[in-house]
């Protein structure tokens, strides 16, 4: 049960990135491709009717995580009490900014919340990414089976490290980048016109740059994490999650390069959801790695409840889970194609 | 200032106390909204759409509020409370997955088919939307009560080898007999509470002589649910809960009416302050008798009092809790007599002419919040000093590498933040109400090209 439970919680988690991630990313790109009233509100209206389902993965993705790894909740989440205080104050002004926006009309009201929307989603996009360079670079476990660390210490990792460093503020760089790319080919799918052309644009020049990124990104991972590659290597698993995200980064290549932004929003999907899937794969069972022991590190086996406990909540997600995606592709259906805003 | 836990308490208790003040009339007023949207549907009735549409845009910026601050308490229980997430997580945490799964999937989806989508997919959609997030809603409030319903009476567990709670019978803690009750009672409350809000813009309507026809119909709707759901509030729902409280907590019975000695025939205190050192009760105004006969239906069996119970065991704010307890049920009493009197005069047709009366169901408005935040704190600080009941003690939950100083600022800062909240909330829902049904004051009403890009998902 705990290898499927791991599988579960971590293709939820990895759903809510792809997700809720394009939203991120048309955050980012918010006052960058819309320019005026018009096309900021077409930003809006091209996210508003998913953004709240896109969140909900996060809460069903945490719940899975309560409910099949108690321990690794409870260590995890209090461990990073400060930073996850601070993101849960900024995903709230960031939803506000959503909802809020439309219900005055006022420039000046807009504005606030547009700026809002901006910074909420970019703050969001890089601590995410943090928090996986945390999840990889791992945390000091203590042989307390708990931890405690500050915002930042060391600049190179060690198992000093604070939340941020080096090797984090790099994973949460590049995953704003491939954020930003992924929203930006979900806005050139939603809108037409000018902000269709600069979303495009932008979301060229992100993957780029997060291509380029890539390889110094999986070398670190190896530098900080070294068993990591190893272990990886010996799991077929791990080459075939590898193998789908090179067809995903050709979609989306292919995507980019002949201006095809459903191809290539499909192709991002695919490859932020196979890259998370990889590193699971290879991180498997180690849910929170120990940075002053790997003895200390905490793994699915100690983290997880009980086999019948853990039975029972799957007969349940074998029905809830094929519904939430039912429901997510009938919504995708109803709101399909450009948006148009009616005034 | 240096100890943690009482920050820990104060910080769930505030944030998840000024989270509920917003489901619990999204969650009635889904029910209502339902209503006007069902009667639109079959008689064609155009006051009834825009009256279900008012509604729509009110549930809509409350709803956005119930959504952003119920994020935070999802992750408070592993921040604050590792050592309960730890204790606890492989039984709470079926119920708190399941909520996620089977209702906030079906209330996101339908949110922005409700919101955004009237025009677009006609009023069949429309009233499927309304009502799938009335379901949503309300199957999200099942599994949070049948979670706490779980730390109030514990159900379907064992203790594991390793000290942790285990989940033993699926059904018998779903299906907690402390959570059907607590869940009718919730629900219902949350129904007067709804009801409270349509009656109190009605009233504001009529007394200031616009929107005429909404004004009746407000009024109309709101003094009917509100009388029914009030009466249900106290029969059966609150008389069946304090029967399982008799049985499941005496202790925490004793303290809420303030019963120090047991004894037969043991009264009701309808007004007195617990002065706890002394074991009694100051200034009591008492109904003899009455507490007996309503919890064994006689009135001369025995109550237990707190002199049956070890101090250890006490609830550890007796006072908060009496008063809390006192501050609900008295509310709920008058809120019967207000609205059987509105109800009275609407039947003989006089409701609108009755001005005194009109003000009275204007200012009531808060007053349910008052009693709804009331009955939570009974709930809550009545399970003390436990955290599981009798399993695990609330000092045994804390997060222990977490600080008293930091809690105390992350409490600050989800103060601050909820008070430029509630300003912006009370902001938007004024305007709303100013302007009445009719056109809305902002349009961001999107849609699309016909199947242009039909083949993306």
């Amino acid at each position: 049960m705990e290898p499927l439970w791991f599988a579960i919680v971590s293709g939820m988690l990895a759903v809510y990135v792809v997700l809720d991630g394009f939203d991120f990313g048309a955050g980012f790109l918010h006052l960058i491709v819309a320019r005026n009233d018009t096309e900021r509100r077409t930003v809006l209206a091209a996210i508003g009717p998913v953004w709240d389902g896109n969140e909900v993965w996060l809460l069903a993705g945490g719940g899975a995580l309560f409910m099949a790894f108690p321990a690794a909740y409870a260590v995890g989440f209090s461990g990073f009490y400060l930073p996850l205080m601070l993101l849960l104050w900024v995903l709230i002004l960031r939803g506000l900014s959503i909802e809020l926006r439309g219900h005055v009309t006022d420039p000046l009201w807009a504005a606030f919340w547009d700026a809002t929307f901006a910074i909420g989603s970019t703050f969001i996009a890089i601590v995410l990414g943090a928090a996986l360079g945390n999840v990889l670079r791992g945390v000091p476990l203590d042989g307390t089976g708990t931890f405690h660390m500050p915002l930042f210490d060391t600049f190179w990792p060690s198992p000093h490290s604070g939340v941020l460093d080096a090797y984090t503020v790099l994973v949460g760089v590049f995953t704003l980048l491939a954020l930003s790319g992924h929203g930006g080919l979900y806005l050139a799918m939603k809108a037409e016109g000018p902000v269709h052309d600069r979303s495009l644009r932008a979301a060229r020049l992100s993957w780029l740059v997060a291509g380029v990124l890539f390889p110094l990104v999986t070398w670190a991972t190896a530098q900080v994490s070294p068993e990591l590659p190893g272990a990886a290597a010996q799991r077929p698993l791990v080459w075939i999650l590898a193998a789908l995200v090179a067809a995903s980064a050709a979609a989306l290549v292919v995507g980019l390069v002949r201006g095809r932004p459903e191809l290539g929003f499909l192709g991002s999907a695919g490859t932020l959801f196979t890259l998370l899937g990889t590193a699971a794969a290879a991180r498997w069972p180690v849910l929170l790695r120990s940075s002053v022991s790997p003895s200390l590190s905490l793994d699915a086996f100690q983290a997880a409840t009980t086999q019948h406990g853990l039975r029972i909540a799957l007969s349940w997600t074998l029905v809830g889970l094929p519904l939430a995606c039912g429901y997510f592709v009938f919504i995708a259906r109803l709101f399909r194609g450009k948006v148009r805003l009616e005034t | 200032m240096s100890d943690p836990l009482f920050w820990h308490r104060l910080h769930f208790g505030f944030t998840v106390t000024y989270h509920y003040l917003f489901p619990q009339l999204t969650m009635g007023l889904a029910f209502l909204i339902v209503l006007f949207k069902w009667k639109a549907f079959r008689t064609g009735s155009t006051l009834h759409d825009e009256a279900a549409r008012f509604w729509a845009r009110i549930f809509g910026i409350s709803f956005a509020m119930g959504v952003v601050t119920g994020i935070p308490l999802e992750f408070q229980f592993g921040t604050n409370w590792s050592r309960f997430s730890h204790f606890a997580g492989g039984v709470i945490g079926q119920t708190l997955a399941m909520e996620g799964m089977f209702a906030f999937f079906l209330e996101s989806t339908f949110l922005g088919l409700f919101l955004y989508g009237e025009k677009r997919f006609g009023p069949r959609m429309h009233l499927a939307s309304a009502v799938a997030l009335w379901l949503g809603s309300w199957l999200s409030g099942y599994f949070i009560i049948a979670t706490n319903a779980f730390m109030q009476s514990p159900v379907g567990h064992s203790i594991g080898p390793d000290g942790r709670l285990q989940l033993e019978d699926f059904w018998a803690f779903v299906l907690n007999p402390w959570g059907i009750w607590q869940y009718l009672h919730n629900m219902t409350a949350s129904v007067v509470t709804a009801s409270f809000v349509v009656a109190a813009v009605g009233a504001y309507w009529s007394l200031s002589g616009r929107q005429r026809e909404h004004a009746t119909l407000a009024l109309r709707t709101g003094v009917i649910a509100g009388l029914i759901a009030s009466c249900l509030m106290v029969f059966p729902t609150g008389d069946r809960h304090g029967r399982l409280l008799a049985e499941k907590q005496p202790a925490t019975l004793a303290a809420m009416e303030g019963l120090f000695e047991s004894k037969p025939g043991a009264e009701l205190a309808i007004i007195g302050q617990p002065d706890v050192m002394h074991r009694r009760l100051e200034n009591p105004v008492v109904v003899p008798g009455m507490l007996s006969f309503l919890i064994y239906g006689s009135f001369g069996s025995t109550v237990t009092g707190l002199d049956r119970i070890p101090v250890d065991r006490w609830p550890d704010n007796i006072e908060l809790l009496y008063y809390s307890y006192h501050v609900m049920a008295g509310l709920g009493t008058l809120f019967i007599a207000l609205m059987a009197l509105a109800a009275f005069l609407l039947w003989r047709g006089r409701l609108e002419e009755t001005r005194p009366v009109l003000w009275a169901l204007m200012l009531a408005m808060p007053f349910p919040y008052i009693a709804t935040t009331a009955g939570w704190m009974t709930a809550e600080l009545g399970r003390q000093p436990w955290l599981v009941y009798g399993l695990m003690r609330t000092s045994e939950g804390t997060s222990p590498r977490v600080s008293a100083g930091n809690a105390l600022f992350t409490l600050i800062g989800f103060s601050g933040l909820y008070l430029v909240m509630g300003i912006l909330f009370l902001y938007l829902v004024g305007r709303e109400i100013a302007h009445g049904p009719g056109t809305p004051s902002h349009q961001t009403r999107v849609t699309r090209t016909p199947d242009l890009a039909g083949e993306v998902g």
